[in-house]
């Protein structure tokens, strides 16, 4: 008779955290295998192939940075929210948002403004595009109790028809040929990329330079501990006089407005133009969402957690040429990731013991009734 | 004129369908005190999988029932993660979200652009769709709107005026009361979970073998969000869902409706998105205890702590 107990853990040891997350890993890692192989795809080559697009070669490695550098900025911003239990999932139609804002800029300005100070411009307005986003679901949340899931999600939609309405119609480029997007962006309002690949150093170094100020405003600050406070207690919050409303804003100001960031970033880093919007994001703003989770909310650690989900990006990018596979693959991926991250943290809060009950200690049990 | 108000008021019908089916299976599970998030996913896994049997057997009731088992199962993951391991059930339905439109996509690609030969048929009810008006608009419809008409009225019977019921109620207000009563708030909130799973997938296998006869990446479109703020706009009650459902299902309609006037279509697309917006909006601004949301809805169950 197979018997299981359950004990709660007195203590969580970092080593411990960090050895469960890889133990969640390697079993995600078996569960794809498996849905690989159901799908009729050998999934130790598929799993390999993911591993050594990403980080086996330089080109792959050059890549995975390039992708890594918008989940840094949306993972950083979603690990701050998340704290506070703001569930913002609307970090994509942010994105957009600010890549929107960066267009308008760099269409209106790029030929008038030399590039030292219309970059910045651009990236300004990014922020303040993305955050104008993030606000509208925390007035919400806050003022009217609107589930904040479904807000951001309603507004990814219209910021995606709203881009898409932009580009087929007023932003429409005579460049294109009759197809959907604006013109390119003018030299003045594209940013550079180090030499034999499409890194964009100016946006990696913001992401960095963000991560640090994000650690430093969560563990260092008393803003970090009244966000931590409205997550974990907020009956608690509400005692020590903690101002949900000013605090929410200002999360969503910082998490909205770096995913902004992370717009202008591809917009004036890859693309060079505004496109159709599952163009410009490939879905980052969920992404990052495993991102944030996988650094168990600490923005240090999403530095790490970033490269790793862009090396599963462009992984999965090169299963999808190699076997044919669809686009969908990544999300799967994704999906049981996180699956198992989540179910994981049970085994980080728990001891389970497994064992096999005998039927002597039952006799035994039985003798002592 | 009469035609043409038969004709907007049946399509209403039709794409109100798959968002009565969705929240229903919502409102059931979240009454037990689970929030599930996955609707998106295991929609269009239902979509895909009522396609796939369609198009392989040509029989749309087979489709059917394989689409409500492959919502069923997929519905295990939320469940074991957010019931046994009391896994943070946002999360866990984002996740079960990303699972679902992946698989799909996986499992849809090569039938994309395939068109059905057959499809669920309409089906006119004898002597009732005579009656002018209500006949053909409500009694010449898809079986999929006689499914939902008749598992919204049973999931109000059920939930409001059975011993079952209220077992379900009281899972999702108070399930440390309930365990004393001797119900197994683990088992029940799995059965509901499983159930909604069920609904979901059925919306699903609407849209891909009633209402579009195709299948393509991302046709869900958002309605099983839209599902999500239907539940809190029906009050968790599966009666005032059908009223939800059908006004939505008319926003989706008007967006066809004004195109001719020449509105952007991508502005008349924003409209369910906007719509569902509003409502939230609109119940927010009612007294909060007056919403009747399950109170314990989201919060994991701990046995035996007290």
């Amino acid at each position: 008779m197979l018997k299981i107990n359950v004990y709660d853990r007195d203590s969580i040891t970092p080593l411990r955290s960090l050895m469960t997350n890889i133990g969640s890993l390697l079993a995600s890692l078996l569960a794809i295998g498996i849905v690989f192989f159901l799908c009729g795809v050998n999934p130790l080559y598929a799993i390999a192939k993911i591993f050594t697009g990403s980080f086996g070669s330089m080109y792959g490695f050059k890549e995975t940075i390039t992708k890594a550098i918008p989940l840094i900025l949306i993972g950083g911003g979603l690990a701050l929210a998340f704290r506070a239990k703001f569930w913002n999932i609307g970090a994509e139609g942010q994105l957009l948002m600010g890549a929107l804002m960066g267009t308008w800029i760099g269409l209106t300005w790029g030929s008038s403004i030399p590039s030292s100070i219309l970059i910045p411009i651009m990236f300004a307005a990014g922020f303040i595009g993305g955050a104008f986003l993030g606000l509208i679901p925390a007035i919400l949340k806050i003022k009217f109790s609107i589930n904040e899931v479904i807000s951001t999600l309603m507004l990814n939609y219209i910021c995606a028809e709203l881009i898409t309405m932009l580009i087929v119609g007023p932003w429409k480029g005579n460049t294109r040929f009759g197809f959907p997007g604006t013109n390119n962006l003018n030299d003045a309002a594209l940013l550079g990329v180090i030499s034999g690949s499409r890194i964009h150093y100016v946006t990696l170094i913001i992401a960095i330079i963000s991560i640090l100020i994000l650690s430093i405003i969560v563990y260092r600050t008393r803003f970090g501990y009244e966000v931590r406070v409205i997550g974990e207690n907020p009956e608690a919050g509400k005692y020590a006089g903690i101002d949900f409303f000013k605090t929410t804003l200002v999360i969503m100001t910082l998490s909205g407005g770096l995913a902004g960031v992370a717009g202008v970033g591809e917009l004036a880093g890859i693309h060079h133009y505004l496109g159709y919007p599952a163009s410009i994001s490939s879905g980052y703003g969920f992404t990052a969402i495993i991102v944030a989770w996988l650094a168990k909310l600490n923005p240090i650690y999403v530095l790490v957690s970033a490269l790793f989900f862009a090396g599963i990006l462009v992984g999965g990018d090169a299963i999808q040429i190699s076997l044919g596979l669809p686009g969908a693959t990544v999300q799967i991926v994704n999906g049981i990731l996180l699956v198992f991250l989540i179910m994981g943290d049970y085994f980080l809060k728990h001891k389970v013991i497994v064992s096999f009950a005998n039927n002597d200690s039952k006799i035994a049990c039985a003798a002592k009734k | 004129m009469e035609d043409v108000v038969i004709s907007v008021l049946h399509r209403t019908m039709v794409a109100g369908t798959p968002l009565l089916l969705g929240t229903v299976g919502e409102v059931i599970c979240e009454r037990s005190g689970i929030l599930n998030l996955g609707v998106e996913g295991v929609m269009s896994v239902g979509a895909v999988v009522a396609f796939v049997v369609t198009y392989t057997t040509g029989n749309p009731w087979l489709a059917l029932i394989a689409a409500i088992l492959a919502g069923m199962i997929i519905s295990l993951i939320h469940a074991f993660a957010s019931i046994t391991l009391m896994a943070n059930q946002v999360v866990s339905g984002l996740a079960l979200t990303m699972i679902g439109l992946g698989l799909s996509g996986m499992v849809g690609k090569p039938y994309v652009g395939k068109p059905l030969a057959v499809k669920m048929n309409d089906f006119a009810i004898p002597w009732l769709s005579d009656i002018p008006f209500v006949g053909p608009l409500l009694f010449k419809q898809s079986p999929f709107f006689y499914m939902a008409i008749l598992l919204a009225l049973a999931a109000w019977f059920f939930l409001e005026r059975t011993l079952a019921g209220i077992k379900v109620r009281s899972t999702g207000e108070n399930p440390r009361a309930t365990e004393t009563q001797g119900v197994n708030v683990t088992l029940v909130r799995y059965i509901c979970v499983i159930t909604g799973g069920a609904f979901s997938a059925m919306a699903g296998a609407h849209l891909s073998t009633s209402y579009s006869k195709s299948w393509i990446e991302g046709m869900t479109a958002g309605r099983g969000w839209i599902v999500i703020a239907l539940t809190i706009f029906a009050l968790w009650n599966p009666g005032k869902a059908i009223f939800g459902s059908f006004l939505f299902g008319g926003v989706f309609v008007l967006q066809y409706l004004l195109q001719p006037v020449g509105i952007s279509p991508n502005f008349l697309a924003m409209l369910p998105y906007i719509a569902t917006l509003l409502i939230l909006f609109g119940m927010g601004l009612r007294d909060r205890r007056r919403l009747n949301a399950p109170a314990q809805l989201g919060e994991p169950y701990k046995r035996g702590e007290r």
